[in-house]
């Protein structure tokens, strides 16, 4: 039997491209925004896959460090470690700033990381891992720069030593990992106007500058420059321990907030990119349906199109099911045609978005899924119509 | 209008170029597609391992030149910069009344001279008593013993004699008060122009002027600077090194000193110093590194990183420190197998150099193959292009 689909999409085949050309581009939209919600909600998870820790140690009462701010002494890890079930306690510090690169400002999240620690960089894709303990940067590949260049970090230059991919922050910005001493010095580090001006301000201040007690203004003056503040303590738990168990105690006997990775994903996920998720999300429902519809009068215009070649069908006696059978081949072959070129564009354009777009293959799966189901449901309309024609059209009109 | 080539070949070409371009992007571009990796082998080299901190420009000895008590500076003879010789006077402080109080102490000691003359004139009338109570004393007594005069007037006379003789003694005693009384207020004579020359401060050593804290008419309580003097030529670094990076420092180990003024020069140091107790808050060791020899035109407080060469083995195995990965909480590579599977093997590491070599102590042989940069996380499992 010959294939009567086949045969009219060969007749009018450049049409039938064009269309799933179109149908194809409007379906890799809808694939890339799918793709953009799940970047962002992997930009979230990334970072917490890359701090290889267990558990979260941050400032009591509060949702640190990555959705508010949290701020703990540097010597609290001690303790820490101390604790049963404790394998590995690092101190990390996390902000974010601008930096300059080639003129342009470049919005990056510094990491200050111990090396070898839960915190410190995972693999490279270039260079090498931090070898100094001051001034030697390794940053992600995102961030532009190459390696051997110079990054102004308030007042010092880091050294790029080496590249890393997929290391960002739950807002997708770039990391830059700088030795914790550098980073913590930087965190909270004036300019020099400002640290004069503090001097000054202190000198004036009689309490603070007693003829009697020489000495006294330069030690508050000491004081007043440097830190000792992390903003979280990552901790790997003991194999064979739960971390749960282990955030319950450090939470009870420390006084301070602990969260395990699933807590921490929760947060992550559902509250920090709560509110732009469901932006991207909403939209994704939006242009699903809009795609559908699109779909659906597609076909349905293209059957309307041929309606004078249904109607001789139907004059030279040819079966109700065999011109049904033609529409929903046509129909599905379209969306197959579509998904085929949409796929391909938004895993090409994918690498071109600033943002990561995570295209996975089940989203893929789920989006044949329901191209198949929107095709045919939308050559139902059109195999009504047709259906509905009136053989003597073929000859009067 | 359509040759029918043009349905036979075309038609079916694009449908190929499709399809070939969806299976390429599927299998080689999107999530699917295999992890890119940088294979280097295990290598025997050499390695040093050194050790690298941060520390500032000082003076191994400085001098906070100021007054002994407390007074008003009263003029300040140098200024910050100015070189000068040991010895010399640098700031002089006001007396107030010290001029005063030496020559109160100088009359006083010459009243306690006259005293003495007092006092000796009086020795002498008690001696001429005493000489003159004795004479008398022996005559009563041979008198009374002949019964001449009444045995009262004989123990009178006794009496008499043991008075004067007390007397004298008295007289020995006041007369030794008023030598020391006179020896004392010398000695405050003394302390006072002591005093008087601690108001002239002068450099212990030769050195430069590196502060001026106080000028002419401040009131200065003791110990409190008028100058700091210090030694250029024992300017070198007090650099921190963090502590798990101290192991095998040791003094003479030579230093390459970069100051924050010059970042494109490395000068010449050594390791002269590991202070025995290191900073246990920021887990730093303290340790000083001269500088062989001194530059010019040091500045103290300047910024200076310190690398040190702590050690180095001739013949060691040695690989990247990128291809060190934590999995499943273990330190170690990915190993690639001749049939282009991945193996995790944990390693044992030694020392590190700081060109990122790091040396293999266990867990591999040589001339392995290792994953050294890799797009994504690795697992057993990953599919991997070799580039």
């Amino acid at each position: 039997m010959i294939s009567l689909a086949a045969r009219d999409i060969a007749h009018s085949w450049s049409k039938y491209v064009f269309t799933g050309v179109g149908l194809g581009l409007l379906i890799g939209v809808t694939l890339s925004m799918a793709g953009i919600y799940r970047g962002m909600v992997d930009d979230a998870q990334v970072l917490l896959r890359n701090s290889h820790a267990d558990v979260w140690v941050v400032q009591k009462d509060t949702q640190g460090p990555y959705a508010e701010s949290s701020s703990l002494p540097d010597d609290i890890y001690r303790g820490v470690l101390g604790m049963p079930g404790v394998e590995q306690a690092a101190n990390v510090t996390y902000f974010t700033m601008q930096v300059q690169h080639q003129g342009k400002d470049t919005r990056v999240m510094v990491v200050g990381f111990e090396p070898g620690q839960p915190g410190a960089p995972p693999s490279l894709v270039a260079g090498r891992h931090v070898t100094r303990s001051h001034y030697e940067a390794v940053a992600d590949v995102k961030a532009g720069f190459k390696l051997g260049e110079k990054i102004r970090i308030r007042r010092n230059d880091y050294t790029i030593v080496g590249l890393s991919q997929r290391t960002v922050s739950t807002g997708g910005d770039p990391m830059v990992f700088i030795p914790l001493a550098d980073a913590q010095a930087a965190q909270f580090q004036k300019d020099n106007d400002a640290i004069v001006s503090g001097r000054e301000r202190t000198a004036a201040n009689p309490a603070f500058n007693r003829p009697s007690v020489p000495g006294l203004l330069e030690a508050v003056q000491a004081s007043q420059i440097t830190s000792h503040n992390v903003n979280a303590v990552l901790v790997r738990v003991r194999p064979g321990w739960d971390a749960a168990q282990v955030a319950a105690d450090i939470q009870r006997w420390k006084h301070l907030q602990a969260y395990t990775y699933a807590n921490m994903e929760e947060i992550a996920v559902q509250k920090l990119i709560a509110t732009s998720a469901k932006q991207i999300g909403l939209f994704l429902v939006i242009l699903t349906l809009v795609s559908t519809a699109i779909v659906s009068f597609i076909i349905y215009t293209m059957t309307l199109g041929k309606i004078r070649e249904i109607a001789v069908l139907k004059l030279i006696g040819t079966r109700n099911s065999t011109i049904a059978w033609m529409i929903l081949q046509e129909s599905i072959g379209l969306g197959l045609v579509g998904f085929i070129i949409g796929k391909t564009v938004a895993t090409l354009w994918a690498p071109v978005f600033p943002k990561y777009v995570l295209l996975l293959p089940l989203d893929a799966v789920l989006g044949l899924l329901v191209i198949v189901l929107v095709c045919t449901l939308a050559s139902v309309m059109a195999i009504r119509a047709a259906l509905k024609v009136d053989p003597a059209e073929a000859i009067g009109g | 209008m359509k040759s029918p080539l043009l349905k036979k070949i075309i038609l079916p070409l694009i449908v190929l170029v499709i399809l070939g371009g969806f299976g390429w992007v599927v299998t080689q571009q999107g999530p699917m597609a295999p992890t890119q990796v940088t294979v280097a082998p295990v290598t025997r080299q050499a390695i040093a391992a050194s050790v690298f901190g941060i520390g500032t420009v000082e003076a191994r000895y400085s001098y906070r030149i100021g007054p002994t008590t407390a007074g008003r500076v009263k003029q300040v003879l140098v200024d910050v910069g100015d070189s000068v010789k040991a010895g010399q006077t640098l700031a002089i402080m006001e007396g107030v009344d010290l001029d005063a109080r030496i020559q109160a102490a100088g009359l006083a000691a010459e009243r306690a001279t006259a005293s003495i003359a007092s006092a000796t004139a009086q020795t002498k009338e008690a001696a001429a008593r005493l000489s003159l109570a004795q004479r008398e004393a022996q005559r009563q007594r041979e008198l009374a013993a002949k019964a001449l005069v009444s045995q009262s007037s004989s123990d009178t006379r006794q009496q008499d004699l043991a008075v004067t003789t007390a007397a004298v003694e008295a007289s020995k005693a006041a007369l030794e008060v008023a030598n020391k009384e006179q020896q004392r207020l010398q000695a405050e004579q003394q302390v006072l122009r002591q005093q008087q020359a601690n108001l002239v401060l002068t450099a212990p050593v030769a050195g430069m002027i590196t502060t001026r804290d106080a000028e002419a008419g401040t009131t200065l309580v003791a110990g409190q600077p008028v100058l700091t003097l210090a030694d250029p030529q024992s300017y070198w670094v007090k650099a921190r090194i963090d502590q798990s990076q101290a192991l095998g420092l040791q003094a003479g180990q030579a230093a390459s000193i970069t100051l924050r003024s010059a970042p494109q020069q490395a000068l010449a140091g050594k390791l002269t110093r590991i202070e025995p107790v290191s900073d246990s808050i920021t887990e730093e060791r303290i340790v000083g590194i001269a500088f062989t020899p001194v530059p010019a035109a040091l500045s103290s407080g300047e910024l200076a990183e310190v690398t040190l060469q702590t050690g180095q083995k001739s013949d060691a195995l040695v690989i990247p420190n990128a291809a060190l990965q934590q999995h499943d909480g273990q330190t170690g590579v990915w190993k690639l197998n001749g049939d282009n599977t991945l193996q995790f093997t944990p390693v044992q590491t030694g020392i590190q150099s700081l060109d990122g070599q790091v040396e293999i102590l266990g867990g591999l042989q040589a001339d392995e193959n290792i994953v050294v940069y890799t797009s994504k996380t690795l697992s057993a499992t990953s599919k991997i292009k070799v580039v």
